[in-house]
């Protein structure tokens, strides 16, 4: 694969906010002068399905697309979707995982239950595991649904990525004016936690 | 000039507003829908959502020989539905340039085949272009205006799920103005009549058309893209595959993109070959390009190597090359060789609050044979609800119903359901096939207002157009009364009730019943959420009745007693409506939620 670029998974839940959390990386990282690539999925993994979108970005970046095995980064904003996607992951990659149970169908129904088990799952891959809550978080900035940028913030800071841009402002630029500061506050919060 | 990230689907609308495009016009469908709707926010072009793909595209062909520049999107499976016109608008050729997306979903991330549509270009005799990032889907839409005029023929432009939802930078001029291109209109029935002695004609000057683009080396050179880095091997691409193919091997072996992959450029195909020694194809689902290299002649190697189904990317790409010989350029090193076992399941669900919900749970109770369309309610499949038992395509929700209700299991009346946006698409047709030949079939419309599935797009039945202006609201109960139907049963979509003795009434009724379950989509802006329901667990006998709703806001909590999620409920009331125990109650502390 081209050498030096860097890939970036998001998974979560349909209306978690991955779409916007991608789309904020990517402004941050096209601003820093990296080639980027984003690859969403819209339609129907969208009604409360399992939602993915990936972003590669390097010198020179081909594909927005990445298969399995090959992530250098998974941020997880639901515990289920991270030992979903686990597998995608390369050797030593690491993962960013929000503390969140969402039931999915079958587990709402009763058919199965949701897996009590998953942090200790995860712990035996060759991986960095970052486990934090990304929700309580958010839940004391007293806006649940800035939880993704929490993530965010703190998906810069692993990365190593915090002085490569004026972040604050891209996210100040990314979100409706009203919301403005209780996102760079959950930006701030979400650096802090890791 | 200015760099900026664009989806495909942007870049697109861009290269249609700087084409100086007069209409832009489709269906909605995943993975094509934001290209009109970007379009239509640009100053400029006249945009419009029509009712389905053929009226597209025959619409957009009108707006051609009028002199405009013409673009029609739509998904895959809307050109089958766009087909019968399209093989004879290329013998007719165009006036103002004709550009119709195909969106192809390899994967079926959102749809129900994979078909190849490059397949259409080879039998329709439509020339396509093929982009595989933002930057090309603005170039190619503004080439493809271009050599339609100047070929006198439609033109495709082949997009897929990963071209048209990913995002990638494209160079623009903001200060662009929008510049309108129109050809003068002249009356010329020997081309636009298509009586065969003219369309005997017209064949032969496609041909001659088809001929002459094949052999156009300005087109070859800004659609076609040769990389001679290795004698050895060579790989022919296109579109998403240049991206895999470039991602896993990047320089190592020489790379031919083909930009143009109808007509096929000979000479472009036959130099790579005379320069490199040993080819592979490399290309998603079907062997088009496969075939058609074999074809001239031309030996190498594609399907033995590379999954003939579902979307590649760059390591599925690279491990299977990697088998025959190549070297890509990193190992792959995965943290697991497998997914994770025993991973529960997380389908796509009907919203909490959604108005089709309690319609399939009661055809499931009444156990109603169902045919369902396409749509959000085809997730009324979905376990616990289990609401459909055939679904295909769009309109044959009310067509294939009719053909079971020729030989119809149990005997009994068989019903067949519909979202509005169907209706308007193709359920009408089926609905007065039903009249025509009395078929014992009930009609069902679960009217939301809105095209809900690929993001609340506006319908016949939503009294808005594309651009927001007020038009006729049409009302699904005046079409069936005017198709022959006696009675039209209007049901409250949240009714249980109501809705249960509307199936009884219909199922057992000796004349012609429709129904229409109405409440708009609650993603509509304005539609206001019921007050919550929250369980009395004093009163609850722990049926699980409720969680057979497979409503994403109940789950099963502690002790076997249900829970409801406050921040999920829309306050539908259905659960509430369906507990025999009434355990289930406005929740009194947050009715202001």
């Amino acid at each position: 694969m081209a050498q030096g670029t860097k890939r970036v998974m998001l998974a979560g839940v349909g209306g978690q906010g991955i779409l916007l959390a991608s789309r904020i990386l990517c402004a941050g990282l096209i601003k820093a002068g990296y080639d980027v690539k984003s690859s969403e999925v819209h339609g129907m993994a969208q009604r409360g399905g399992s939602v993915v979108t990936q972003l590669s970005y390097g010198e020179r970046v081909y594909s927005p697309l990445v298969g399995a095995g090959a992530v250098d980064l998974l941020i997880t904003l639901e515990k289920l979707e991270a030992l979903r996607y686990v597998h995608f992951l390369k050797r030593n990659g690491a993962l960013l995982m929000n503390a969140r149970e969402i039931p999915s169908l079958p587990v709402l129904t009763g058919a199965v239950d949701y897996p009590q088990d998953i942090e200790e799952r995860l712990s035996k891959y060759p991986i960095s595991l970052h486990t934090i809550d990304a929700d309580g978080a958010a839940d004391k900035l007293g806006n649940l649904r800035v939880m993704n940028v929490v993530l965010l913030g703190a998906m810069v800071k692993l990365a190593g990525l915090e002085g490569l841009v004026d972040w604050p402002s891209i996210v100040a630029e990314a979100v409706k004016p009203a919301y403005r500061q209780v996102n760079l506050k959950a930006f701030a919060a979400g650096a802090s936690l890791v | 000039m200015q760099k900026i990230i664009l989806s495909g689907n942007e870049a697109v609308a861009q290269g249609a507003f700087e084409a100086g495009a007069g209409l832009g016009i489709g269906y909605p469908g995943t993975p094509s829908t934001e290209i009109i709707e970007v379009l239509e926010k640009k100053a400029g072009p006249q945009c419009a959502w029509s009712i389905n793909e053929k009226v597209a595209l025959e619409q957009a062909y009108g707006a051609c020989v009028t002199g405009l520049r013409s673009l029609v999107t739509m998904k895959h499976v809307g050109v089958n539905v766009a087909a019968d016109p399209l093989f004879t608008f290329a013998y007719m050729g165009v006036n103002g340039g004709l550009v119709i997306v195909t969106a192809d979903d390899p994967g079926m991330h959102s749809s129900q085949n994979e078909q190849d549509n490059r397949w259409y270009a080879l039998h329709a005799k439509a020339p396509m272009l093929e982009p595989s990032n933002s930057r090309e889907c603005r170039d190619f839409t503004a080439l493809a205006f271009d050599l339609s005029e100047r070929y006198d023929v439609p033109f495709f432009l082949r997009m897929v799920t990963r071209v048209c939802h990913s995002r990638s930078l494209v160079e623009i001029d903001p200060e662009k103005a929008y510049q309108r291109q129109i050809r003068a209109y002249e009356r010329n029935v020997p081309k636009f009549v298509t009586l065969p002695a003219h369309a005997r004609a017209r064949r032969i000057i496609l041909e001659e058309n088809l001929t002459k683009l094949s052999k156009d080396a300005e087109a070859a050179a800004k659609a076609n893209v040769m990389e001679i880095t290795d004698r050895d091997a060579g790989i022919i691409t296109s579109g998403a595959g240049y991206n895999y193919v470039k991602e896993a091997f990047g320089d190592r072996y020489s790379v031919l993109k083909l930009g143009l992959i109808y007509p096929l450029n000979q000479g472009i195909i036959q130099d790579f070959a005379r320069r490199v020694k040993k080819i592979y194809v490399v290309e998603e689902l079907d062997p088009y390009l496969e075939f058609n290299v074999r074809a001239m002649g031309i030996e190498c190697e594609g399907k033995k190597h590379i999954s003939p189904f579902f979307e590649l990317n760059p390591q599925a790409v690279a491990v299977s090359l990697e088998k025959a010989g190549l070297e890509p350029l990193e190992e792959l090193d995965p943290a697991a060789k497998e997914p994770a076992a025993g991973v529960p399941a997380r389908p796509p669900i009907l919203c909490a609050g959604c108005p089709h919900r309690a319609f399939f749970y009661l055809a499931r109770k009444e156990k109603v044979t169902v045919v369902g369309d396409i749509g959000c309610y085809t997730l009324g499949a979905a376990p616990p609800l289990d609401g459909i038992d055939v679904s295909a395509c769009m309109g044959g929700g009310y067509s294939i119903a009719l053909g079971m209700s020729i030989n119809p299991p149990q005997g009994k009346k068989i019903f067949g359901v519909v979202g509005d946006s169907t209706f308007y698409h193709s359920g009408i047709t089926g609905a007065i096939d039903s009249i025509f030949n009395k078929r014992a079939f009930v009609p069902v419309v679960l009217d939301n207002r809105i095209t809900a599935m690929t993001g609340r797009q506006q319908n016949p039945g939503a009294g808005r157009t594309l651009s927001g202006e007020d038009t006729f609201m049409q009302e699904p109960e005046r079409i069936f009364m005017a198709v022959g139907y006696d009675r039209v049963l209007e049901i409250n979509a949240f009714d249980l009730k109501g809705i249960r003795d509307a199936i009884r009434e219909a199922k057992e009724a000796k004349d012609r019943v429709a129904l229409v379950i109405k409440s708009p989509c609650r993603l509509i802006k304005g539609v206001e959420k019921g007050p919550l329901m929250d369980v009395d667990k004093g009163a609850c006998s722990k049926c699980k009745s409720c969680l057979r709703l497979g409503c994403p806001a109940i789950s099963l909590g502690d002790e076997g007693y249900p829970v409801i999620e406050p921040l999920t409920c829309a306050g539908c009331g259905v659960c509430g409506q369906l507990c025999k125990k009434e355990a289930i109650q406005v929740n009194d502390e947050e009715v202001s939620g």
